[in-house]
């Protein structure tokens, strides 16, 4: 049996599991709290499991190992930010916002201010978050599918996205956050243990030796020592300054923007108690984290078994990396069946990441559309629940259409930016306006709409201005050139900017309710008032 | 659910200016805070080190480890450490005083305002 039979035949045994899952969660769900947060019943173990799931998207698993495998060091720096970044949401806004809100990031802002403007901006903000990052995720998978199933066709790239975008559909659609948090625990178990059997092949290969792998990746990547050191990738020489300030652009963003992911966020309301919220950040930083180290052992691993000139013939950036080194440790210590299989093993691994955190993105996206937009904005809360979750769903369905049609639309673009332009946007306008709505007592309505406007419109602004959609070969639009903003990362710009618009707003208007900010700040640190699990 | 359910009640103001609360919000903050901002500087300082100290960050010091990897290496020990520091913390001082503020509240407010779970309760 090739590798492409058994990487699909494992792919479908996930997706029947999955869907079999989403339909028993569908019986369980019943109610707004269900289809939104999944009945609060989650413990912090599983919410834990299910944040690693959510948070491990196939570009921090193809895209860090690829990284390291082609630039050594370099793709380290990435994976150290997105962990570090766990201790934001940890001390500063889990337990908070588990306390203080319901089901939606707005919940918390809507709490002492002006609930219109500030849920449109919010909403605003996470539907557009959800759906740069949703984008370049259905773009990864139709080019993943080609690298690991070795279907090359356009047919088979827009089936492939059709496919991942029908299934993300009907696991928030029917299973809700019940069956969208089963299909992330499934997958987070599975990658790890995937990952964690290559890394152990890989460093029983080198004797448990790491400075041995560590040569061996050095020699063979053809760059000597300095594949171990920083420069490769990000803020080379040739850059200069610009690309110093850059990488400190890219790592400001990446340690700030994960409290502000509305996808992160939400999972926080899944567990019963704040308690509970901060078990599961603390599950969640374990199980990312050694998910990172792992990710280390197989990029430098790729690097001195695959070889870069390898992995550069299968895919420039490296996103095969990961699979080639599956497949040739496999071979290696099992013989040729065991290449085939875990090959096979890390394909279906591969795809089922994809799926678990697209179903994520959609959950926030339409979660908020129906509770902030509709049932808030539109409906000025003369809305039943269950006409709230039937707009929730049919939100999912159309979310879930226009990206696959986005999707198929973008396959031949590089929209690799949109992960980093979400982030971005997270960080610069929904975290500041949720650090402000908790911690300082004046921030008011002008100041949240000031803040998310800004932090998203700058976040926005820059980029399109920026190397990443103009001007360079790799840009999105390569034949033309209006990037007058020199770095492809607007974070070190619009993360002052979008604090300093919620400052501004906050200021200048006279707004100011010392009952409500009493009532959020007592709600938020005591939990009283918060609500607990459902149990039908 | 019909309205923004917030209520209002000036029992959150009393136990907000009361000296329980004053003491829970100074041991939260006391730890959230100063560890934030230790964090982000360690992390700024591995991301500054990265781009200007090349020289410095490849050094190595174990056979092919170099101070990069280590520093990287230093700050996922960091993470997991604050995280642990954090929930000792949590346990130990914040979560039993936050728990009898919030049955004095929930208690005060009465069934309407703040019963456990009330608010959910109430779209029902």
């Amino acid at each position: 049996m090739s590798h492409e039979t058994l990487a699909v035949i494992l792919f479908l045994t996930f997706v029947a599991g999955t869907l079999a899952i989403t339909v028993w969660a569908s019986r369980n769900t019943k109610d707004a709290t269900d289809f939104y947060a999944g009945g609060r019943s989650f413990s912090g173990v599983q919410n834990g499991l299910a944040i690693g799931g959510d948070y491990m998207s196939a570009a921090s698993f193809l895209g860090i190992a690829g990284l390291i495998a082609l630039y050594g060091y370099d793709g380290f720096l990435y994976s150290i930010g997105f962990l570090v970044a766990w201790l934001v949401a940890l001390l500063l806004v889990a337990e908070l916002l588990r306390n203080s809100g319901r089901f939606t990031m707005a919940d918390v802002l809507a709490f002492r201010m002006s609930p219109r403007p500030v849920r449109t901006a919010a909403g605003v903000s996470t539907i557009a978050v959800s759906i740069f990052y949703l984008l370049a995720q259905m773009v990864g998978a139709g080019a993943l599918v080609a690298l690991l199933f070795g279907f090359t066709s356009d047919f088979a790239k827009n089936a492939t996205i059709v496919l991942v975008g029908a299934l993300m559909i009907i696991y928030v659609t029917v299973g809700g956050m019940k069956g969208t948090t089963w299909v992330q625990i499934v997958k987070a178990v599975l990658l790890m243990g995937g990952a964690a059997l290559v890394t152990l092949l890989v460093l029983g290969k080198f004797g448990f030796n790491l400075s041995t792998l560590l040569r061996d990746a050095a020699d063979q990547s053809g760059k000597g020592e300095a594949f171990l050191e920083p420069g490769l990738r990000y803020a080379t020489d040739a850059s200069g300054l610009t690309g110093k300030l850059d990488l400190i652009s890219l790592g400001l963003a990446l340690v700030l923007g994960t409290a502000g992911l509305p996808h992160i966020l939400i999972r926080f309301y899944t567990v019963p108690t704040a308690r509970d919220a901060r078990k599961s950040v603390q599950w969640g930083i374990g199980i990312i984290g050694v998910f990172y180290l792992l990710t280390l052992v197989l990029g430098f691993g790729a690097a001195a078994l695959v070889g870069s000139d390898a992995i550069r013939e299968q895919n420039s950036a490296g996103n095969t990396a990961a699979p080639q080194l599956a497949e040739e440790i496999g071979k290696r210590v099992l013989g040729d069946a065991g290449g085939t299989i875990l090959l096979a093993v890390i394909a279906a691994v591969a795809f089922a990441t994809i799926l678990a955190v697209v179903a994520g993105l959609t959950l926030a996206s339409s979660s908020s559309f129906a509770h902030d937009l509709y049932a808030h904005v539109f409906k000025r809360g003369q809305v039943t629940e269950r006409e709230e979750v039937r707009v929730a769903r049919i939100a999912a369905l159309v979310i879930g259409a226009v990206s696959i049609v986005l999707g198929i639309y973008a396959q031949r673009l590089n929209v690799a930016f949109l992960v980093a332009l979400a982030f971005a946007v997270a960080a610069s306008g929904n975290l500041p306006a949720l650090l402000y709505s908790l911690f300082w007592k004046r921030f008011n309505t002008s100041g949240a709409v000031a803040a998310i406007y800004g932090g998203l419109g700058s976040a926005v602004f820059l980029v399109a201005f920026s190397p990443v959609v103009s001007g360079k070969e790799t840009a999105l639009f390569t034949d033309a050139d209006f990037a007058w903003f020199p770095l492809e990362n607007p974070g070190i710009v619009s993360i002052p900017f979008g604090f300093l618009c919620g400052w501004l707003g906050t200021v200048l208007s006279k707004e100011y309710n010392n009952a409500k900010y009493a009532e959020i700040e007592v709600r938020a640190l005591t939990g009283a008032g918060a609500e607990g699990a459902v149990h039908h | 659910m019909a309205v923004e359910h917030h209520p209002t009640s000036t029992v959150y103001e009393r136990v907000q200016q009361g000296p329980d609360f004053q003491e829970l919000r100074r041991r939260f903050r006391a730890f959230a805070f100063p560890a934030t901002a230790a964090f982000l500087a360690w992390y700024l300082l591995y991301v500054v080190l990265s781009g200007w100290a090349r020289d410095f960050m490849g050094t190595k010091v174990v056979g092919f480890i170099n101070i990069a990897l280590i520093f990287g290496l230093l700050q996922f020990v960091s993470t997991f450490l604050i995280a642990w520091q954090y929930s000792r913390h949590a346990e130990r001082t914040l979560d039993p005083l936050a728990d009898r503020l919030r049955g004095e509240v929930e208690a005060s407010a009465g069934a309407a305002a703040a019963a456990g779970g009330g608010a959910g309760e109430e779209n029902r």
